[in-house]
């Protein structure tokens, strides 16, 4: 166990609430879009209507989750109208905000893994395999191509993401040891393994936020004082050097790497307030 | 050493080298497991018979691209008879279904699984519900059937959403008895929708009529077939020179004139 806790300092300068501010607005989003969705089967309240692969919102704004209908097309199926609406809005949403939010901001397998990575925090679990992070852009090709070979939607029949989501409203059944695997993945074999290494949806999405204008910025970088705090929070810490570091090589400060989820979480663990949400321009 | 860019031509060529084996250690992984993935695909193509698609559904090679396990049809089913597979089902994990002989598909006339669907994998162009193949009905045990043990049950007849024309009683006669009549429940594929009301209500055990996936359930005739008797009915008149057919003296066995 590391001497001192993550974000400890900025407990202690910040207070509780203003270090966790946007890991609890996270998880208040996660639960929401899980609480609406479970609201119709559960409560007989039909406000949406579907799952995170497609969904009608008082049965008027369709909502579609654009990875699954691009391998459906590679498959060799146009859907109908309804569909082709619902991913311009997602589509629409995701770019202006960050691919990755999808990851952090709605993704019913963070709350696993994000678990699993406290979990292995607590238990003091340290290196394990290595997985090289460009891994899931080969999985993310790999689904792909068997879409366009096999004509189905083949990735469907195993993505942990979809059957998670799909099982806590419609049934979980044998989901949960899909579930487990993950957890167990993440837990034991490497950290963050299946959604900062392995996950095609999570690189999918990545791409979509390639040029995003919301990004995190490291608007302050120059009061820094390398706790290494916001490093060792992140799930995806390749992305903070570049801005945090880049003064000298003339880098802007805002983290422009797709991979970074926009979660907030280096926000809430700096004791000296470095990061916020900004504009990929930020200068 | 020579180290203008900080790497010797040797380390440059090791980093390289390791570059080459790093790809091609990811791409052996992704490889092996995208083969797995393709052989499991094959695998789930291949729907039990008793899982039944919802009306409209394409063929099931087509669906499996379409469809995206959205459960909206699931959740517009008045009658709540279709189910997104689990991955323990025999079915592709998060497609719907349904099973007759637990529940069977109402036939709504508005059809609102159909109207759900967003992609097509349920298609629109399904209007008349009556017109939907979601499977075929066989009366395949002929031994258990109790029509066929020269009872009248008559259940499925009776419940079938388009009786008389899906399933009609043909009467013949019962050689067992040599006095009675048999009424056999007799399906005709071009008007039956595979709903599985006959299946749901068999009253038997284990169902003498169950509707099976058309490619199981139907034969096909050569496209050389021509029924000359049906053949005659669109000429109007006999194909063969009827005059000069030879009969044929009526042969019986000899010992019984």
């Amino acid at each position: 166990m590391s001497a001192r806790a993550i974000g400890a300092e900025a407990v202690a300068e910040k207070g509780w609430f203003a270090s966790h501010k946007w890991l609890i607005l996270r998880r208040s989003s996660q639960l929401a879009i899980l609480a609406l969705f479970l609201a119709g089967p559960l409560a007989g309240l039909w406000i949406v209507k579907g799952n995170l692969a497609y969904s009608l919102t008082l049965n008027t704004l369709p909502l579609a989750d654009p990875y699954v209908l691009l391998q459906s097309l590679l498959a060799g199926h146009m859907p109908e109208k309804l569909a082709l609406i619902g991913v311009a809005i997602v589509l629409a949403f995701y770019f202006l905000v960050g691919g990755r939010v999808y990851c952090s901001w709605v993704c019913p397998v963070n709350l696993v893994t994000d678990a699993a990575a406290w979990l292995r925090g607590r238990l003091g679990i340290k290196g394990g395999a290595h997985i090289s992070r460009k891994l899931r852009y080969w999985v993310l090709a790999m689904t792909m191509v068997l879409a366009a070979v096999t004509g189905t939607i083949a990735w469907e029949l195993i993505n942990p993401v979809s059957m998670l989501h799909r099982g806590l409203i419609f049934g979980i059944g044998m989901t949960w040891t899909i579930v487990l695997a993950v957890f167990l993945l993440d837990l034991f074999v490497s950290a963050n393994a299946w959604c900062g290494h392995v996950c095609p949806v999570g690189a999918f999405y990545s791409l979509l936020g390639k040029w995003s204008p919301l990004r995190v910025s490291a608007a302050k970088r120059e009061a820094c004082n390398d706790c290494m705090d916001c490093f060792a929070v992140c799930p995806e810490p390749q992305v903070i050097r570049p801005a945090l570091k880049g003064a000298k090589q003339n880098v802007g400060p805002a983290i422009l790497s797709p991979n970074c989820t926009n979660c907030g979480r280096c926000i809430d663990v700096c004791s000296k307030d470095v990061f916020r949400f900004g504009l990929r321009s930020a200068k | 050493m020579n180290d203008t860019h900080g790497k010797t031509p040797g380390a440059r060529q090791a980093s390289r080298r390791q570059f080459l084996i790093d790809m091609a250690k990811t791409a052996c992984t992704v490889g092996l497991m995208g083969t797995g993935l393709a052989l499991y695909t094959k695998q789930s193509r291949a729907l039990p018979p008793l899982a039944i698609r919802p009306p409209g559904a394409l063929l099931e090679a087509d669906f499996q691209g379409a469809c995206i396990r959205c459960g909206l049809c699931v959740r517009d089913c008045p009658y709540h008879i279709l189910e997104l597979a689990k991955p323990e089902h025999n079915v592709a994990t998060g497609t719907p279904y349904f099973v007759a002989r637990e529940l069977p598909c109402e036939m709504c006339e508005d059809i609102p699984c159909v109207k759900a669907c967003p992609t097509g994998a349920l298609d629109h162009q399904l209007t008349d519900i009556t017109k939907s193949k979601m499977g075929l009905a066989v009366l395949v045990d002929h031994e258990t059937c109790l029509n066929f043990l020269g009872m009248r049950c008559d259940v499925c007849y009776r419940v079938c959403p388009l009786i008389d024309k899906a399933i009609t009683l043909e009467a013949v006669h019962n050689q067992r008895t040599s006095k009675h009549a048999m009424f056999l429940p007799t399906v005709h594929s071009d008007a039956c929708t595979g709903c599985g009301k006959c299946e749901k209500a068999c009253v038997l055990e284990e169902a003498a009529i169950k509707v099976y996936p058309i490619k199981l359930a139907k034969g096909e005739l050569g496209g050389h077939y021509r029924l000359g008797w049906e053949e005659k009915k669109k000429a109007g008149k006999s194909l063969i020179d009827d005059q000069n057919i030879i009969t044929m003296p009526t042969r019986r066995p000899e010992d019984n004139p």
